[in-house]
């Protein structure tokens, strides 16, 4: 199933590369995914200040991950990295139900953008080895996912630190772009 | 897009690179940025955006921080690339937008990560980028990258990270100041440049501590340094801490001169300039510096040449004898094709040379003088009007020479340099004065700048009737009352009349001559004529030394303001009264030019006075229009005419929210301050402005009132102004400071609508004190004799001695003294020549009330703190209470 689905994908895009946002709320975790992705271990990370870029080359598709900084600082800058985005991994703390809202309204805010007006969403919820957190189902009713038209979506319960749920995530996003969605 | 990307890109293979960078069009190259945006990156492509991006910033191309931003951010986009070159290219770029666009810290968490990336050049880049970035708040967090970038291995990474801490040292001291241990690890780096920057950084950290610095130079000395750089930094540094500690030490001076048997040619330039400009040296040590120098002379680089003919050049001002042994050498020099090289050997040469051989550096001079132009010209000339100070023997060649320069093609400037050259020359040296005179008389026959011509007729006007043979100057002056335009003419027909008057056998030749120019064309001509010949005729000699000899009693500007006012009013009846116009403007030229400034003077303000004068102008144009605002005020009307204004004085500092200044008119029993003020809040409007003075002294001076501002509106100034009454009679001069406060009523105005709203609020705000110093009724005069006048006054009891507090140096006291007397230095006393650990002015001005004359010697020297100056002060005068006032403002 797996060579059949990469010789399709290099019949769809040949060499070309793919370009994906992670963002999300300050220490949603999306630093310590990127470094779990491209170097399978988990790094101590400090708050970023501005963005990590970092490639990956995973089922023959060489991805460029781009982590964008959370803090409300650095939130603005976001939509200097929108044009030519072919997916977005939105992080959320799931162990934080608080700014469940706020990461709601980042996520609106995001999406009306016109250059991510077709663009693939896939939601992490972040955090899953934490007790007492969401359930992807709550995370999902947070941000009223169910509410977003024209767009594929998708949520997947991770934790980065165990290595849980990340490449599932990964391979949706494959499918999608390779069926077009990108 | 695309497309156009592409093409611009195929461009670059069939044309030059360079060809097609000199058209490059800035908003054209702002499109092209959309590059950086594609996935995958395409290194070409975006490496040439880039360089034409560099290009246009070398080029002198500004962005506005929007433009520099957005480009900032796409350059951004880069980080993902792998491409080394455009890496390189992209770190370039970051640095140099970093600074003009905002929020730049968007790329400090990458660069963190390049700083410890396994290639050298991205820690070396990254860590130069973070440089720029980083404030005080930020560096904290990066500190780590950057004492762990000192001691890398890579001497490239190590420089970057040296250098950027010594930018960094501004931004946050205390912070690179921690990283002393990992700089001192790499001044033993084996790179030559790492040692020279670790060496540098490790001075700047340790400069406000004179004892560190000392220990730092001496374990330096002791280590041998290999790298020529840090050598050359080492010598400069021991150069410091001799002149701050002044030790008497003599292991700096012998590491100095150690350094003169370097190999390396910069190293021994170094120690041999070095030695050169220490107070300290000994002529054994200057010896073998000169040497060095010496060598470079014959030197086939041309900047070893230069440097050393220049380091010459300024030993020679202090130590001449000390230069002789390059003599020759600097001959050689004289014909180098690098005419700055050339030129600096000529000066220096007329600086060392002496008497015997004056005259053939002068010929030899005068050999290649066709080939230089105009302004290295000029800077022979000075240096020959120097020589004539030092050899007046050799007035003759001096006088010819310059003639030479005056008669061969050239500026006006060059010739308007060279003929107040004679002038000096004619003024300094009484013997020179007949043969300059015949060949300036040989020159005017033929001379293409009236301005000159004028100037030499008037020479020779005042001069010639004094030689021995008047007569054979008076053919020449007539000629050109023949042969040359009105106002050239008009110069003439005065300098003939001043022959008939100062030399009585001439006189009756001299009526026939003015007689003929009775009807000449140019009005002008024909009035000096008829008036010179009626005088003459009358032999009124009284009105004709007035009219021909004594300078106008007022400055020329102001007479021609006051004579233009004076017909702008419709009643004419009374008659001009000359004692109506303000002597206020002050002449400062110095004597040397006397000739040209009589020119103008009698010439009426026709042609205004040329280059010597122009820097005052400003100033003087600036007082002339407070002048006419104050004339404009019926109150001050009664007051009479203003004796003098002083100069502008800051009561603010100069970025404050309320902009004060000050100028003091001096009327005969009144004082007008005059306030300029600005107000610079654009939010509020200032009512009733007034400045609030109080005296120290009460009873010296009675307050007559003031004049407000009724509305002050934002950056629109106005002048408020507060007078006084003074009786020098029967209070003496008023020795009286004033504490000041600006008082208003401040009023909220909507800055973008300029509504005001109605309610203000008294305030005030607190300005600097102002005092009434002697220059304040002292004018400046000049006088030629000075020795002589100072003999004839009384001696006064002893001199009056005291400190000048904080001043330091000697040139700092000496311009301190000049401006608290307002009085004219004499003889060049205004200049301290270096070096020197005492010095004498000498001044000289007279009352703007009395014209009583003062004369003052000032003896100045460093007290032993080093920190103040010893002053000893004699005044003298005819009027006590002058000097009594005069030493009032130092006690």
């Amino acid at each position: 199933m797996g060579n059949l689905f990469s010789s399709v994908f290099f019949k769809l895009f040949g060499n070309k590369d793919v370009r994906i946002l992670i963002l999300g709320l300050d220490s949603a975790g999306k630093t310590t995914i990127l470094y779990k992705l491209q170097c399978g271990e988990v790094l101590t990370t400090i708050p970023t200040i501005g963005f990590n870029v970092e490639s990956i080359t995973y089922k023959n598709i060489r991805f460029f991950l781009w982590d964008l900084g959370g803090q409300s600082a650095i939130r603005p800058y976001w939509r200097c990295y929108y044009p030519n985005t072919n997916a977005i991994i939105y992080v959320v703390d799931s162990s934080d139900p608080d700014r469940l809202g706020i990461a709601n309204e980042e996520l609106v805010a995001m999406l009306s953008e016109e250059e991510l007006r077709n663009t693939p969403l896939l939601v992490f919820a972040n955090k899953q080895d934490l007790p007492g957190c969401l359930t992807e189902a709550q995370v999902s009713e947070g941000l009223k996912l169910t509410s977003l038209k024209n767009r594929q979506w998708a949520i997947f319960k991770t934790s980065a630190i165990q290595g849980v749920g990340i490449y599932e995530g990964l391979d949706w996003l494959v499918n999608v772009i390779s069926s077009g969605g990108g | 897009m695309n497309k156009f990307g592409e093409k611009k890109d195929d461009d670059s293979e069939s044309n030059s690179s360079e060809l097609m960078l000199i058209n490059l069009d800035k908003g054209q190259v702002i499109q092209e940025k959309r590059a950086f945006n594609e996935t995958p990156v395409q290194p070409r492509k975006c490496s040439l955006v880039i360089s034409q991006f560099l290009f246009l910033l070398a080029r002198g191309d500004s962005f506005t921080p929007n433009e520099a931003t957005d480009i900032f951010f796409a350059a951004t986009k880069l980080f993902q690339s792998k491409d080394i070159p455009l890496r390189r290219l992209m770190y370039l770029l970051l640095k140099e937008f970093s600074t003009i666009s905002k929020d730049a810290i968007i790329v400090i968490s990458s660069l963190t990560k390049d700083v410890i990336h396994k290639i050298e050049l991205y820690r070396a880049n990254a860590i130069r980028i973070l440089c720029k970035i980083t404030d005080s708040s930020i560096l904290p967090q990066l500190e780590r990258y950057f004492k762990q970038a000192i001691v890398d291995k890579d001497p490239h990474v190590s420089s970057a990270a040296l250098v950027s801490s010594i930018h960094l040292l501004k931004v946050s001291p205390e912070v690179v100041k921690r990283w002393a241990n990992e700089v001192q690890e790499s001044i033993s780096n084996k790179s030559n440049m790492v040692q020279y920057h670790a060496l540098a950084l490790l001075h700047r950290i340790k400069q406000h501590d004179r004892l560190a610095v000392r220990k730092l130079v001496n374990s330096l000395i002791k280590n041998s340094v290999k790298s020529p750089y840090a050598q050359a930094y080492l010598i400069r540094c021991a150069v410091e801490v001799i002149e701050e500690t002044h030790t008497e030490d003599r292991v700096y001076f012998e590491y100095i001169e150690s350094c003169l048997r370097s190999k390396n040619e910069m190293v021994a330039y170094e120690a041999a300039r070095s030695i050169c400009s220490l107070k300290g040296a000994t002529p054994k040590e200057i010896t073998s510096a000169v040497g060095i120098l010496q060598m470079f002379l014959c030197s086939t680089k041309s900047t070893l040449r230069f440097a050393a003919v220049r380091t010459l050049n300024k030993l020679a001002q202090t130590n001449p004898t000390a230069v002789i042994p390059c003599n020759l050498d600097m001959e050689n020099l004289i014909s180098d094709s690098n005419r700055s090289i050339a030129t600096l050997a000529i000066t220096t040469l007329l600086q060392v040379g002496n008497e015997s051989n004056v005259d053939r550096l002068i010929k030899q001079i005068a050999n290649f003088l066709g080939d230089i132009n105009d302004e290295f010209k000029i800077v022979v000339v000075k240096a020959i009007t120097n020589l004539s100070t030092k050899f007046p023997k050799k007035f003759r060649h001096l006088i010819t020479f310059l003639n030479k320069i005056l008669r061969d093609e050239g500026s006006l400037q060059l010739k308007q340099s060279t003929l107040d050259a004679i002038l000096y020359v004619v003024n300094t040296i009484p013997d020179s004065k007949e043969i300059a005179l015949s060949e300036l008389c040989e020159f005017i026959e033929d001379c293409e700048f009236p301005d000159l011509s004028v100037q030499i007729l008037n020479l020779l006007g005042q001069e010639g009737p004094l030689t021995n043979t008047p007569n054979k100057y008076i053919r020449y002056i007539y000629n050109r009352v023949l042969l040359d335009s009105g106002i050239i003419r008009a110069a003439a027909v005065t300098s003939i009349a001043k022959f008939g008057l100062l030399y009585e056998p001439m006189k009756e030749k001299i009526m026939i001559l003015l007689k003929r120019c009775l009807l000449d064309e140019d009005d002008e001509v024909r009035d000096r004529a008829t008036l010179y010949l009626s005088l003459f005729k009358e032999d009124n000699k009284r009105v004709l030394e007035r009219v021909l000899i004594d300078d106008l009693p007022v400055p020329t500007q102001n007479l021609q303001r006051s004579l233009e006012a004076y017909l702008a009013q419709d009643d004419t009846t009374d008659p001009f009264d000359i004692g109506t116009v303000s002597t206020v403007l002050e002449q400062t030229q110095s004597p040397t030019i006397s000739g040209k400034l009589s020119q103008t003077n009698q010439l009426g303000a026709s042609s205004s006075p040329t280059n010597a004068s122009t820097p005052g102008l400003s100033a003087a144009e600036s007082v002339n229009q407070d002048l006419a605002k104050l004339a404009q005020i019926p109150q001050f009307a009664t007051y009479g005419r203003v004796l003098k204004s002083t100069e502008l004085v800051e009561l603010t500092e100069s970025e404050s929210e309320y902009v004060v200044s000050c100028v003091k008119h001096i009327y005969k029993e009144n004082i007008v301050f005059q306030f300029n003020c600005t107000n610079t809040l654009d939010e509020q409007r200032l009512d009733q402005v007034q400045v609030k003075m109080v005296p120290s002294n009460p009873k010296s001076m009675k307050n007559l009132g003031f004049m407000a501002i009724d509305q002050l509106k934002c950056n629109d100034p106005q002048s408020c102004y507060v007078s006084i009454g003074y009786n020098i009679q029967q209070a003496g001069y008023p020795i009286v400071s004033f504490t000041n406060t600006l008082k208003f009523k401040a009023v909220d105005v909507d800055p973008s609508t300029g509504e005001a709203d109605d309610s203000g609020f008294d305030d005030q705000y607190p300005l600097e004190r102002l005092e009434i110093v002697p220059s304040d009724f002292i004018q400046k005069t000049y006088t030629s004799n000075f020795k002589e006048e100072w003999e004839k006054l009384p001696d006064p009891p002893k001199p009056t001695c005291f400190q000048l507090l904080g001043v330091k140096t000697l040139k700092a006291a000496t311009q301190e003294i000049i401006s608290t007397l307002g009085m004219a230095p004499l003889d060049k006393t205004e200049q301290v020549p270096d070096k020197s650990q005492k010095h004498q002015i000498l001044l000289s001005g007279k009352s703007i009330h009395t014209g009583t004359l003062i004369y003052a010697q000032a003896r100045i020297k460093p007290d032993a703190s080093g920190s103040n100056t010893d002053v000893a002060l004699v005044v003298k005068s005819s009027d006590e209470d002058l000097i009594d006032f005069v030493y009032s403002a130092f006690i």
